[in-house]
């Protein structure tokens, strides 16, 4: 059934649909609707579930995170400044593997205060272990944080789900709602085998030395390793349930493509409309977006940039002191390809600033032309 | 007293760190320098060393304490509270 | 044998706690008043690391340790996750020191009891930050030395009142403690668990090497703290106040303070100013309790 929904809304909704048992959330501009609905849903005995009205975020998350481990489903939504405030317990969730999905609206954070859009905040959380999906449309709002539960419940990862500011948050587009006996089918109630459970009582997270700390975190990533084959099944599975195709990256007309736009979040909509443009123009564009940053689909990045002329990425986000971070992470994951495939690093976008079809073209056409300084701060006024 | 517990690498572990055993593996009555001894004739059966020891290394059986020297600390509350002076702390010869 | 308080354990030998520790006496009474069907939650403190490493633990009920600022607001998500699989008849126990109590944790605390929260809240208080290594807390007392109050600046703060701050926020029961008193925290922790809502509960637990004291006073020293009234034992239910150990015979509060290395230092006027103080508040709390002060002619 099609509704038409803002960005904020259709997260509401994935979490009353994906049966979300305790959410706790603080407001932050601009996830305050995400909650506001939540409340709601719950006020109204639409959902089932308890919403903790926590103070602070970095509690939001400490409570969900304590929901999870006692074994219910757990849920939060925050953004920027908030994000930043979780940022201890970010670790302490997927180090204590607990299955808990994050929906985050980019939002630069300040000072100066700003309420735009920019990766940043959900960038710097990426050494945190959490699985990232970007999304590009409300409907991949949805259909992601339903599929997160089922992805992170199988391998033990929490997951964050990203969403812009405004442009998806507050903007209203059609989305289908799947059928809520097929999504139960989907995504059926957790079980968790390690839980707080006086039944069979454990200590979780107790002092652990050199000697096998290590080993932990070996185990967390290949959680991470296991997840890029669960995703790609739990797509397939999603297809065929749902009838939409999800990816781990989102190629469009890059196969023939000369000059390939690597994008994330709303741009790769837009950079889908630059495409068009730009082969009506005969230039041979291409784009793929990566929904997924983490795990950082290396193998496929590398497949789909092999043989181009170049690779352009487009960053709406800087890790001070180095690049763009979708860069530095694809020419890593190019590295090996022979031969050589260049690969040039745009900044722009930055606090909201809009990110254009025609602004994409160009610098696609740049990216022909060799044209960058590695990183180019396109549009940048000095 | 529960078993050792040998983790030799990630095939013996859970995903994350959860216990999977008691610590009474661990015999902390190496820790002691001076341990508890009962002077039986002086003991009324009170109970109270049992209830102050912080270490739960007093076991009453019958009416007298009997004192676990696996664990006892030495730390010596028990002959400080008992109100009869029926524990005395003697050096640990060991 | 004769006992006074249940004899079931569940904490066992073995655990880290140094030698007399206050602490560990603390969590064997609270756990014997409550049962098996408790799950606690430990942000750091010192029982982070008494309950022993990975892969054991010395407690048997479920436990799971939590970041320093988080004890209130793990407690209550994961309250709500125990509710939401059918467990809630779980006894949820946040167990923290004054340290994640009094400063770090008072965010989460406030907003817990401000929501009522249905979880017990025990602040095991021995008045500094002992796991790190003996730094002063807000719930240090005035004239201790710690490592960060080394005279001639040792604490000149009152010792922050968090009892009467939960008391503040109307939660059904504030009570405090003294190990030295299990009885009396037995009872209180008996009956806080059958109340629904925010308990709010704050044991004193003596510890030799932050209160620079032997180990085998430990427990005697915890019991001055009552005896001279620096520690009253009292109970807060639905507002009404309860003082649990009315102490009748006058003891110098310089009894308690000359046992203990932390206060060595003290000069006669500081240890005469601290001794007005503890007669003004027990002045203070009679009056809240309704009960007549038989110390007042020392105002």
């Amino acid at each position: 059934m099609k509704k038409v929904v803002t960005g904020n809304h259709a997260v509401s909704f994935a979490s009353k649909i994906a049966r979300a048992q305790v959410v706790a959330a603080y407001p932050i501009t601009p996830q305050t609707q995400v909650v506001e609905r939540i409340s709601k849903f719950v006020a109204d005995g639409e959902m089932d579930a308890i919403f903790i009205k926590v103070e602070s975020e970095h509690s939001a998350l400490a409570a969900a995170i304590g929901a999870s481990a006692a074994g219910a489903r757990a849920f939060t939504a925050t953004s920027s400044q908030g994000l930043a405030l979780m940022h201890e317990m970010m670790h302490w969730c997927s180090y204590a593997r607990c299955p808990v999905v994050i929906a985050n609206i980019n939002r630069a954070l300040g000072p100066p205060w700003s309420i735009w859009t920019e990766q940043n905040d959900s960038l710097a959380q990426r050494d945190t272990g959490w699985i990232q999906y970007y999304c590009e449309s409300n409907q991949d709002v949805l259909d992601s944080i339903i599929q997160a539960f089922k992805v992170s419940e199988r391998v033990l990862v929490p997951s964050m789900v990203v969403l812009d500011s405004f442009f998806l948050s507050h903007t209203s587009e059609p989305v289908d709602f799947p059928d809520q006996d097929k999504v139960d089918e989907f995504l059926p109630p957790y079980k968790g085998e390690w839980v707080i459970d006086p039944d069979n009582p454990h200590t979780f997270g107790g002092l652990t030395g050199p000697d096998k700390y290590y080993e932990l975190h070996y185990m967390l990533q290949q959680a991470h390793k296991d997840a890029e084959q669960v995703m790609d099944e739990v797509h397939k599975e999603y297809e065929k349930l749902f009838g939409r195709k999800y990816g781990r990256i989102e190629p469009f007309m890059a196969d023939d493509a000369e000059v390939l736009l690597v994008v994330s979040g709303t741009p790769a909509s837009t950079a889908k409309q630059a495409v068009i443009d730009a082969r009506d123009e005969g230039f041979a564009l291409g784009s793929v977006k990566i929904r997924v940053f983490r795990p950082f689909p290396r193998e496929l990045v590398k497949e789909v940039c092999r043989g181009k002329k170049a690779v352009a990425v487009v960053d709406r986000n800087y890790s001070f002191g180095n690049q763009g971070i979708f860069f530095t992470e694809v020419r890593d994951a190019i590295y090996d390809l022979e031969p050589r495939v260049p690969v040039y690093s745009y900044i722009t976008g930055l606090g909201g600033r809009d990110i254009t079809a025609e602004d994409l073209v160009n610098i696609g056409k740049a990216a022909e032309k060799k044209e960058c300084d590695n990183p180019t701060w396109w549009g940048v006024k000095l | 007293m529960s078993k050792e517990i040998e983790i030799r690498g990630v095939k013996d572990m859970p995903p994350m760190a959860v216990s999977l055993g008691l610590m009474t593996v661990n015999k902390t009555g190496s820790w002691r320098n001076m341990r508890p001894v009962l002077i039986a004739e002086k003991c009324t059966a009170c109970s109270i060393c049992w209830k102050f020891c912080p270490d739960m290394c007093i076991n009453i059986e019958g009416d007298l304490p009997v004192f676990d020297y696996d664990y006892c600390k030495g730390c010596g509350v028990c002959a400080h509270e008992c109100p009869t002076g029926a524990i005395v702390m003697e050096e640990e010869m060991r | 044998m004769k006992t006074t308080i249940p004899v079931e354990e569940l904490v066992t030998s073995g655990h880290l706690a140094c030698q007399g520790c206050g602490a560990a006496l603390a969590m064997r009474y609270t756990l014997k008043a409550l049962g098996p069907r408790t799950a606690l939650t430990i942000p750091a403190c010192c029982w982070s690391v008494i309950d022993g490493p990975f892969p054991y633990s010395s407690v048997k009920v479920p436990l799971f340790h939590t970041a320093f600022e988080t004890a209130a607001s793990m407690a209550s998500g994961i309250k709500a996750g125990l509710t939401m699989v059918g467990k809630g008849d779980t006894t949820m126990v946040a167990w923290a020191g004054d340290g994640g109590t009094a400063d770090i944790g008072i965010q989460a605390l406030s907003g817990a009891a401000e929501r009522n929260e249905d979880i017990i809240y025990v602040c095991y208080d021995n008045e500094a930050y002992m796991n790190t290594g003996i730094q002063r807390s807000s719930s240090t007392p005035i004239g201790a030395w710690t490592t960060t109050t080394p005279p001639p600046h040792h604490k000149k703060k009152p010792k922050k009142n968090v009892a009467e701050i939960m008391v503040a926020h109307h939660i059904p029961y504030v009570a405090t403690g003294n190990v030295a008193y299990p009885e009396d925290w037995i009872k209180k922790v008996k009956k806080a668990k059958e109340i629904k809502g925010t308990r709010y509960m704050q044991i004193l637990a003596s510890c030799p090497p932050g209160w620079k004291i032997p180990a085998d006073i430990s427990v005697e020293v915890a019991k001055l703290a009552v005896e001279t009234r620096i520690w009253i034992l009292y109970e807060v239910e639905n507002g009404e106040y309860k003082i649990t150990r009315k102490v009748a015979k006058f003891v110098p509060v310089e009894e308690y303070l000359t046992k203990q290395g932390r206060f060595s230092h003290l000069t006669e006027e500081e240890i005469i100013e601290i001794q007005q103080n503890v007669d003004k508040e027990w002045d203070r709390m009679c009056r809240l309790a309704g009960i007549e002060n038989k110390f007042a002619d020392r105002l």
